[in-house]
């Protein structure tokens, strides 16, 4: 188990994709090429988007929340992409019905029990519209990763949280 | 009798765990006592004679013995008092 690393070059404001596929490659790299997944994540977020869907229809903006296995992870953190423009996702837990979601928060997670909490506060911001909307309009990574730490309770400390 | 519950998403780390704690508060406050197994949803089938009901965030290809319950409210925030008294009625029985 690690710490959850968050970094401003994780924060994609107007992130332009034509489908889930698009938006979930460009974020996906952009993990990879900071060294925080392995290469094989790439495909398996993608892989596991097509099979079990992550769009959360919200009060506000909706979200989808990719994640994949953790054996393609190196380090434990977070990735937002505010799109340009809506993009369909499939809904959780729905066979074929989607959401055009606005905010994609990556997961790159490592463990299967440390990270109750940080879920739990990351669902709190969902059950929020103005924390949403904040996170979609902002368009500036200081306050956005500022209000990012705040909102999942993580201590201010460069990038390295704990 | 201890009911059996599954909590199942694709990958048995992520949207379980947090519907997994949901569960458990959920049983406690209601004096329900109830065995809460997590898992992904590819490891049902090992539970299939002797569980009593499946919550889970992803969809479920096949029929199962027993009651499956969307958990997304408890992600969303909308709907959660009604998939609690589904729950809860499906533990009841």
């Amino acid at each position: 188990m690690s710490d959850l690393y968050i970094d401003e070059t994780l924060i994609l404001n107007d992130l332009h994709a034509a489908d889930a596929d698009e938006a979930l490659r460009t974020m996906a790299l952009n993990l990879y090429d900071h060294g925080l997944v392995k290469e094989s994540y790439i495909q398996a977020v993608i892989n596991r988007e097509q099979e079990f869907a992550t769009g959360l229809p919200t009060k506000g903006p909706a979200v989808a929340i990719p994640h994949t296995n953790k054996e393609h992870v190196h380090q434990k953190t977070l990735s937002i992409g505010v799109l340009a423009t809506p993009v369909p996702f499939g809904i959780m837990g729905e066979e074929s019905e989607t959401v055009p979601v606005e905010l994609v928060f990556m997961l790159a997670m490592d463990d299967e029990h440390s990270q109750l909490s940080m879920l739990q506060q990351l669902m709190a911001i969902f059950q929020d519209e103005q924390q949403l909307s904040f996170f979609k309009n902002t368009n500036d990574k200081t306050k956005q990763k500022e209000a990012l730490i705040d909102a999942l309770s993580l201590s201010r400390q460069g990038g390295e949280t704990r | 009798m201890k009911k059996r519950v599954l909590v199942a998403c694709g990958t048995g780390i992520a949207t379980s765990t947090v519907v997994n704690d949901a569960i458990e508060n959920m049983c406690e406050n209601h004096n329900i006592e109830a065995e809460i197994i997590q898992c992904k949803i590819s490891e049902i089938a090992g539970y299939e004679d002797s569980a009593d009901l499946l919550v889970t965030t992803t969809v479920t290809k096949k029929d199962y013995p027993f009651p499956v319950i969307n958990a997304r409210a408890f992600l969303t925030g909308i709907g959660t008092e009604e998939t609690e008294q589904e729950i809860l009625h499906a533990l009841k029985q």
